[in-house]
């Protein structure tokens, strides 16, 4: 167990070093952050003095290892546009798009698994069928037309929720939460149902098809034979077996959440990283940028990481294989 | 005459199709005894697991009971409703499947199939029924069972899957076993383990079984009847003695026939012309009057008559040879 950790953070890392050259060779191509950096009245001079003091000049291999070599010690520069360290802008701004993620993650889980099981267990009810049509809405509506569907129905048409920000925040200390106020938790509603309904639907379909796949098992009729009350059948042993594979996808899918944040805080102008991730592609803020990327891949990798190892808990099989097996 | 454990009269099981209702099981109808074994033998879709599902109540939808009734202990229970049915199912009826690597569900410990089924049907406590699932591992003959019972399937040989299938059919005592091919799936060396703790365990308890197979062998060396099924329909009934070395139903003689023997070399098996029909284009009259050698025009008009107690669906059922 301990030895499979290992190994899987050693590829963690490797991942996280492969993801990080990528975005570095592509950040040539966002365009010059010198041009928004000086005014009009800049010489040749000062744009060649700017570019070696930020190593501008060199290729980008050259400007990623240096760019590592801060970011292990926890400095990972200064924005260009607000002239403040980015690890604090980057934790200023983080507790917004995790309060949402976590939001609608929960969301997303929770029913997505309920309605699931329910629509795999009534397979032909009519109430299973409209969820079963409805959630196809969920699976091809685009993100942002969601979310501007909603702040027109919610928002400007019946005015029972704000269709911007973050409402009154609670400043812990180190986080500044949203959650404590009336506020903030009816700002909370629109973006996170914004943000988890297509994950949502994705998770019900996903756990409807392989639990549909389970009630076919022979274990399944056994248990039946056995005379089980029916709750049990479903809950204790066939959802348990359909978990198995959901649990992969559902892991990705929180990584999405957290990555694809940047489209629903842009849609209700929610204070978080996506929004600034966005203002800085705008602004070329290299730096913002590189740490940006850089925290949503450790967050990806973190998340698969957590689950392979809920593996371990769920299915026995693979803790003897790994001990060494029969 | 003591009561049958189980009894079924003339049971029809049918299902709707696109060409018309197909009749797996056909007016069926033969008892069973306390601790009798009865030998269901015949092709794939004779109908014989289809009858075994029926009693149980797992037939699965479209198929419906279409008449005929199903007495178990002197109540009839085919008639029964979903929730009436599930408490016999493991309580009195319990079921052995074809396959021990596939009926266990293997994300949970033996020890809490057994535990959750036994809590279900009887009445007692968490303690007693782990106490009890030890025990019951230990009848069949399963090696440290006080250590197996925390194991998961994953862990056992098939041949020791089975036995734990076995022990989860019997753990709330029930009074019928439908085993379903139990052994097909098996080793031949263990097959006969398996056949021989099925027979000890039920003549122990006095559990009826109903034995479904194909195998020739294993209805001659664990059954004390045999029902022989031909496309829906019982075509032989009778003591397995009587049946095996005397058939009287022309099927019946050939299926004997064509069982391979040691001492009979290497001369050409025998074999039935022709394949069993299809069950939406069984023939009129007899079912098996197209491959009958003896069939008569009568065979091709008249069903043959049904078997009572013992004897054979036909027309022209073969003589004894000796008076048994």
């Amino acid at each position: 167990m301990l030895a499979f950790i290992i190994r899987r953070i050693g590829q963690s890392i490797l991942v996280l070093l492969i993801v990080g050259l990528v975005a570095f060779s592509m950040f040539n191509f966002v365009g010059d952050p010198i041009d928004n950096m000086l005014g009009q009245e800049r010489t040749a001079e000062d744009i060649e003095r700017l570019r070696i003091q930020l190593g501008l000049d060199q290729p980008f291999p050259v400007q990623y290892f240096k760019f590592l070599q801060e970011a292990v010690q926890g400095n990972f520069g200064v924005s260009y546009r607000q002239g403040r360290p980015v690890a604090e802008i980057l934790l200023e701004r983080a507790p917004a798009t995790l309060e949402l993620a976590a939001v609608s993650g929960i969301l997303a889980i929770i029913f997505g698994i309920a309605l699931g099981v329910f629509t795999a267990i009534r397979r032909n009810g009519v109430l299973a069928n409209i969820v079963m049509s409805a959630s196809l809405i969920g699976v091809s509506l685009p993100t942002f037309l969601i979310g501007i569907l909603l702040i027109y129905v919610f928002s400007v048409e019946l005015g029972w929720l704000p269709s911007f920000g973050r409402g009154d925040v609670v400043d812990l200390g180190w986080w500044r939460t949203g959650f404590l106020t009336e506020s903030g938790l009816k700002a909370l509603i629109l973006p996170s149902i914004t943000l988890g309904l297509y994950q949502m639907t994705l998770i019900m379909r996903l756990v409807r098809s392989e639990m549909l796949e389970v009630l076919r098992q022979d274990y399944i009729r056994f248990a039946r034979a056995r005379g089980l009350k029916d709750r049990a059948v479903n809950f204790r042993h066939a959802l348990k077996n359909t978990m198995v594979p959901v649990i992969t996808v559902i892991g990705l899918q929180l990584g999405a959440i957290i990555a694809f944040a940047i489209i629903t805080e842009t849609v209700f102008q929610w204070p978080g990283v996506g929004l600034l991730f966005i203002n800085a592609i705008q602004f070329v803020d290299i730096p913002v940028m590189a740490a940006y990327l850089m925290l949503i891949s450790v967050m990806f990798v973190g998340i698969n990481l957590a689950v392979d190892i809920l593996y371990f808990f769920i299915d026995p099989r693979l803790r003897a294989d790994r001990a060494g097996g029969h | 005459m003591v009561e049958p454990v189980l009894s079924l009269r003339n049971l029809s099981v049918e299902i709707p199709t696109r060409h018309g209702i197909v009749k797996p099981v056909d007016g069926v109808s033969y008892d069973i005894g306390a601790g009798e074994i009865l030998g269901v033998v015949g092709e794939s879709g004779a109908g014989k697991s289809m009858a075994g599902n029926a009693v149980i109540g797992l037939l699965n939808p479209p198929a419906h009971i279409a008449a005929g009734e199903i007495w178990l202990k002197g109540s009839r229970i085919d008639n029964l409703t979903g929730e009436a049915m599930r408490r016999l199912r493991g309580k009195e009826i319990g079921m052995v499947f074809q396959d021990p690597l596939t009926s266990l569900n293997p994300l949970l410990r033996i020890g809490d199939q057994l535990v959750e089924t036994m809590l279900t049907h009887l009445d007692i406590s968490q303690s007693d029924a782990e106490k009890r699932a030890v025990s019951a591992l230990e009848e069949v003959g399963i090696p440290g069972a006080a250590e197996r019972v925390n194991s998961y399937p994953h862990e056992f040989s098939g041949g020791m899957r089975q036995r734990v299938v076995i022990a989860l059919a019997l753990c709330a005592e029930p009074s019928l076993i439908i085993a379903d091919e139990p052994t097909t799936a098996l080793d031949v060396s263990v097959q006969a383990q398996i056949i021989a703790l099925l027979r000890r365990l039920c003549r122990e308890r006095g559990t009826a079984v109903m034995l479904i197979t194909h195998d020739m062998g294993v209805i001659a060396e664990a059954t004390d009847r045999m029902a022989v099924m031909y496309a829906g329909r019982l075509a032989e009934l009778g003591p397995v003695r009587d049946v095996l070395s005397h058939p009287q139903h022309p099927y019946t003689h050939g299926l004997m026939a064509s069982t391979p023997l040691a001492s009979a070399g290497k001369s050409r098996l025998h074999q039935i012309p022709g394949a069993m029909p299809r069950l939406d284009s069984v023939p009129e009259g007899c079912a098996f009057n197209p491959r009958c050698p003896y069939t008569t025009e009568k065979c091709r008009q008249a069903p043959a008559p049904r078997p009572e107690s013992t004897s054979a669906a036909c027309w022209y059922p073969l003589a004894r040879e000796k008076a048994s």
